[in-house]
């Protein structure tokens, strides 16, 4: 349901002080509608959802109601009390704060308005917070970390008694992590505070606005929606795929063959974002395209492990419009516009509908005028992929990930939050969490063992009585029982945990370990510095490196060379395909009269795979088989995303290890999944030992499912990442390494303890609840195999099909994990004996 | 004492090493068994870590010293050893003993009855632990070995120790696998950490500067069935 804004009905009506009117005058512009609209909306105390593409002046409608209210408040008397916040900004970029400072600064002072904006982040000196605790400013820019903080001071509701809107920016990036539901928590505590507050959120197209509307206001009655304003999209983008000359590879993930005309399209532009999707992608296309940069072009670096003051300088640059070109991850995903980008190229596929969408909003920040952007697919399946997302782009199809139930270990976090503010009454606490979205459905048995854990652990043995966190005092208010828990609590606030990460140390060239005092190029992830040997080379911050060595909590480099460099893998940042993406692509491959759309390269080579093989109907899963050299192959399509891939393999494997197949190994992309054993797999499904339909079936998800979890290395980290925001372990801090690995526990250890005394333990739970939406995708998984059933296409082949090429390319590329530890520590000692003449 | 015999009887078997001339079979579950002597080595039980960290606010579940206990008593009950040496530390702090659920307890007393119990003092619990049978010293001298808790600064021939919780890595194949580890050059010995809970420290540290002759440094990585006898070549740090 979409409300169209009526402009003629509201103009009349709405209180829009003549400063503004004369701005705008003086401006040479009108107010938009919509801006309107929402202004009149929310004098009529209602809160509102503003959905609007980039470039609508979505900032300045969300503040109108806050600046004109602020604009006929009466002034502060001398002497007379400060007043406390009345509007909060939340964004989820501590830069996207930044940057409305500075924008909305601008108005205002035009206007001339006696309003005070500041920003609150990570970044906040100690004595301006202190001083914003004393006078607060009138609009208080910040984070949701930022707001669990003031939540959990003492003096939190008197600070936010005046307060009357809350504006959140960016909320359908908000929304879908646990960041969202600390937020959500945090937004039912402000509505206790301050029960008429009004709530204003801005967001891009999603797929289900209503959810975000419910969001958006306390869920009492349950179902309660704030209103919604919609403004249509600006103009169609232009956008194209790359139809290149060169050979398109089969696999792979780095777009080498297509730099020289991506080349081409930067000089023939103003200024070029290109986007990739993760940093090892963006570290190789920066090399490559300095490689190719004969005119010496102003190209540029940006993603999220490189120092802050390199991507302040970046940022800095790119507002000056001094680039012509930037590479970039999601970092510049979000709304934040600098400078003046005429084109924007999105190297790989988009793995989402509406994440193309976003990021091709970036180009041309205007709404009246077309982005243009060029898509670059990186092998032959994301041609199929760019050409899915282009068509949905242009239909106005979205597929944001729908919003999932809220976390047990971000309510525990907040739960002892709240007790760090005030006693709570659990009772009106528990109405209170229920009144945020996300937590609506939340039974009181769970709140209530949610509480038991943040008090003394929620453990059956009950041995940590003495030592609890929050008790309750006789008169039924829980209570912190120390005020050394409170300061635990702020330096633990957030969902964010990092994987552990070193600081990159740049040193010079032949000092080795004993160089000093470089400068510090970024963070990269502990785990891959580790299997670094000194002299290794290696690519980062868009520079070849040369391994040094690990010193406490540094990554010590100096100048590489170029041979032999490794490109550093991160984890996460890999998006799966979406499944409204993959829905198009299966739809796209059943269907030859779409193929004319594609490249020619492209099309032959689904003629191919129709003429030695098979293609499957858009609902159907195909899974090959075929012998290769000395090991039996079997490929399936689900095209259902690399994660439901990987969960998909563990099992299967684990079943046909079952059926005495010898399952050797399996390899996953987004696309397909390989599977390889030394018995002919195609002869057990003819004897049905077991049927294909058997091997595939649902149940895979019951016991497999649960043995093969609880011993995984993803629900190790999962576990971590829970534990850590649950407060149960703390964060790991710069500097803190140095007091030795031997004097902390490691989550593993908590966990494998854990896990074999306690195994329905309500964190093992919140564990394995993630881990299935999550890393491994189950619920996807689940759809899949239940939408196939019956639909399993089997096609036997004497050789490997065209389809299959691709990911008989990945194999040996990516090892799995297993018992594979062991045997390479096999390996090693082997080594040892051989070297010392004992065998 | 013959160093020669010790040095090339370091890999006679997977799991057997010698050191200073005593055969000791290295447990892939982190204890040493000497047979000659029907002596059982273990360190840094670090019983009670779980409670004592609660009384500091971190509520790590309080069933570390039920699972250290369990794996005690399974390699007791393999070996029958008629002495057990405690390396030290096996309290996470002086008052570990006294917070010990009763269960517990009971559990722990069961295993020293019969046998020759030997508490050596650690630097987390340098006095006796309260109302248990066994007797705590402050080294203890068996034949050619000496065991004590902290591993002495000069090389001291036959010294077993513990203190340091070893553990190492390698670099196989791009992947990174680490360990808890005995480490030893055929003269002393320093054992992994046995407790639940207890973390560990690279061989590679410089903790360990000057305790083993480099030469003859091995590190034997605890595996799921057996032990992994690696060279100081092979390891890395970190």
């Amino acid at each position: 349901m979409t409300e169209q804004p009526r402009l003629a009905e509201h103009n009349a009506t709405v209180a829009l002080p003549e400063p503004f009117i004369r701005w705008f005058g003086e401006k040479g512009w009108s107010p938009r509608a919509h801006q309107i609209e929402l202004l009149a909306r929310a004098q009529g105390g209602q809160s509102v959802l503003l959905i609007a593409p980039t470039g609508a002046g979505k900032t300045l409608a969300g503040f109108l109601p806050s600046l004109t209210e602020l604009a006929n408040r009466p002034r502060r008397k001398p002497g007379q009390a400060h007043r406390g916040i009345h509007t909060l900004y939340i964004s989820p970029l501590k830069a996207l704060a930044v940057d409305i400072e500075r924008n909305l600064g601008k108005p205002v002072e035009e206007i001339g308005l006696p309003v005070t904006i500041e920003t609150r982040t990570g970044d906040t000196p100690a004595h301006k917070r202190q001083r914003q605790k004393l006078v607060p400013p009138d609009i208080l820019l910040t984070t949701p970390e930022q707001l669990a903080l003031l939540i959990a001071a003492p003096d939190a509701r008197r600070f936010f008694e005046d307060l009357r809107y809350v504006v959140l920016d960016e909320l359908h990036s908000l929304v879908t992590s646990k960041r969202g539901h600390l937020l959500a928590l945090g937004l039912a505590r402000l509505r206790s505070y301050v029960p008429g507050l009004q709530t204003i959120g801005l967001s891009a197209t999603v797929a289900e606005p209503d959810e975000l509307r419910r969001w958006l206001v306390g869920q009492n009655p349950p179902g309660a929606m704030a209103g919604l304003i919609t403004v249509a999209g600006g103009a169609k983008p232009d956008i194209t795929i790359l139809d290149s000359e060169q050979h398109v590879p089969w696999s792979g993930h780095s777009a080498r063959y297509a730099i020289p005309e991506i080349y081409e399209a930067i000089k023939r532009h103003r200024t070029t974002l290109l986007f990739v999707n993760t940093r090892s992608q963006a570290e190789l296309l920066f090399q490559e395209l300095w490689r190719a940069n004969e005119d010496s072009l102003p190209i540029a670096l940006h993603h999220g492990s490189l120092d802050v003051g390199q991507r302040r300088r970046v940022e800095k640059a790119m507002g000056e419009n001094a680039l012509r070109a930037i590479v970039a991850t999601s970092t510049l995903d979000l709304g934040i516009d600098w400078g003046d980008v005429d084109l924007v190229v999105h190297v790989g596929a988009p793995k989402g509908a509406s994440r193309l969408a976003q990021r091709i909003g970036r180009a041309n920040h205007r709404m009246d005028e077309p982005s243009k952007a060029i898509l670059i697919p990186a092998n032959r399946f994301e041609v199929l992929e760019c050409r899915a997302a282009l068509d949905a782009n242009y239909l106005g199809a979205q597929d944001t990930p729908p919003l999932i139930t809220g976390a047990l270990d971000v309510l525990s976090q907040h739960v002892l939050g709240v007790a760090c503010g005030a006693p709570f009454d659990a009772d009106y606490l528990f109405e209170e969490v229920r009144s945020a979205a996300p937590y609506a459905a939340l039974a009181r048995d769970t709140f209530d063992r949610v509480v038991d854990f943040v008090a003394t652990g929620g453990y059956a043995l009950k041995n940590y009585e003495r030592y609890a966190r929050i008790r309750k005092t006789v008169g039924g208010l829980w209570r912190v029982s120390h005020p050394r828990v409170a300061q635990q609590y702020r330096l633990n606030v957030g969902t964010i945990v990092e994987m552990p990460e070193l600081n990159v140390r740049y040193v010079r060239q032949g000092r080795g370990m004993a160089g000093r005092g470089g400068p510090v190029l970024g963070k990269i992830e502990e785990y891959f510095a580790e299997t670094l040997r000194p002299g290794d080379n290696f690519l980062f911050a868009g520079k070849v490196l040369r391994f040094e060595g690990i010193r406490e909590n540094e990554c010590v480099v100096s100048n590489g060379t170029g041979a032999n460099i490794i490109v550093p893998s991160y984890a996460g940042g890999k998006f799966p395909l979406s499944t409204y993406l993959a829905d198009q692509v299966r739809g796209m491959l059943a269907d030859s009269d779409r193929w004319q759309a594609l490249p020619e390269q492209v099309a032959d080579w689904l003629r191919l795979q129709k003429e030695k093989s098979v293609l499957p109907k858009r609902g159907d899963l195909l899974v090959e088989t075929f012998p290769r050299g000395n090991r039996h192959y079997m490929v399936a399509y689900p095209f259902e995303g690399r994660l439901a891939h990987q969960t998909l393999g563990m099992l299967l494997t684990r079943r046909l290890e079952r059926a005495n197949a010898r399952p050797l190994g399996f390899v996953a992309t987004d696309y397909s999944l390989a599977v390889w054993a030394l018995d002919d797999m195609a002869a057990l499904f003819k004897a049905r030992k077991p049927s294909l339909a058997a091997l595939f079936d649902e149940d895979m998800l019951g016991d497999d499912l649960e043995a093969w979890l609880n011993d995984s290395w993803m629900l190790k980290r999962t576990f971590r990442t829970c534990a850590v925001i649950a407060g149960l372990i703390e964060k790991r801090f710069p500097g803190q390494e140095k007091s030795g690995r031997q004097v902390t526990v490691s989550a593993d250890l908590i966990y494998d303890v854990l896990r074999s005394h306690e195994p329905d333990h309500i964190l093992l739970q919140a564990t394995r609840t993630d881990a299935s939406a999550g890393l491994l995708d189950v619920s996807r998984l689940a759809e899949m195999l239940s939408r196939v059933r019956g639909r399993i296409m089997h096609k036997h082949l004497e050789q490997i099909s065209p389809l299959a090429v691709p990911i008989m390319l990945e194999i040996g590329k990516e090892s799995v994990n297993g018992g594979a530890n062991e045997s390479l520590l096999m390996e090693a000692a082997d080594l040892v004996e051989e070297a010392m003449g004992q065998r | 004492m013959n160093f020669s015999l010790a040095r090339t009887s370091l890999i006679a078997e997977a799991n057997l090493v010698g050191i200073a001339g005593e055969r000791a079979v290295c447990d892939p579950r982190g204890v040493l068994y000497f047979p000659d002597l029907r002596l059982l080595a273990v360190s840094d039980l670090h019983l009670e870590k779980g409670s004592s960290l609660a009384r500091r606010g971190a509520l790590i579940p309080p069933y570390d010293t039920g699972a250290t206990l369990l794996r005690l008593q399974a390699v007791i009950a393999d070996y029958q050893p008629s002495i057990v040496i405690s390396l030290g530390d096996s309290f996470h702090d002086g008052g570990g003993a006294e917070r010990m659920h009763a269960s517990f307890r009971e559990r722990l007393e069961a295993l020293i009855s019969g046998r020759d119990w030997f508490w050596v003092a650690g630097n987390h619990d340098p006095e006796a632990p309260a109302d248990l049978p066994g007797e705590t010293v402050r080294e203890l001298a068996i034949g050619s070995l000496l065991f004590r808790h902290e591993p002495s600064k000069e090389r001291v021939e036959g010294e077993i120790a513990g203190h340091l919780h070893p553990c190492a890595r390698i670099v196989q194949r791009g992947r990174s696998v680490r360990r808890r580890c005995f480490v030893g050059d055929g003269d002393r010995m320093i054992m992994p950490a046995f407790g639940a809970y207890t973390g560990s420290l690279n061989v590679l540290d410089r903790a360990y500067a000057g305790l083993f002759r480099l030469d003859t440094l091995m590190a034997y990585m605890l595996g799921a069935e057996r032990i992994f006898a690696i060279s100081r070549s092979m390891l890395r740090p970190g």
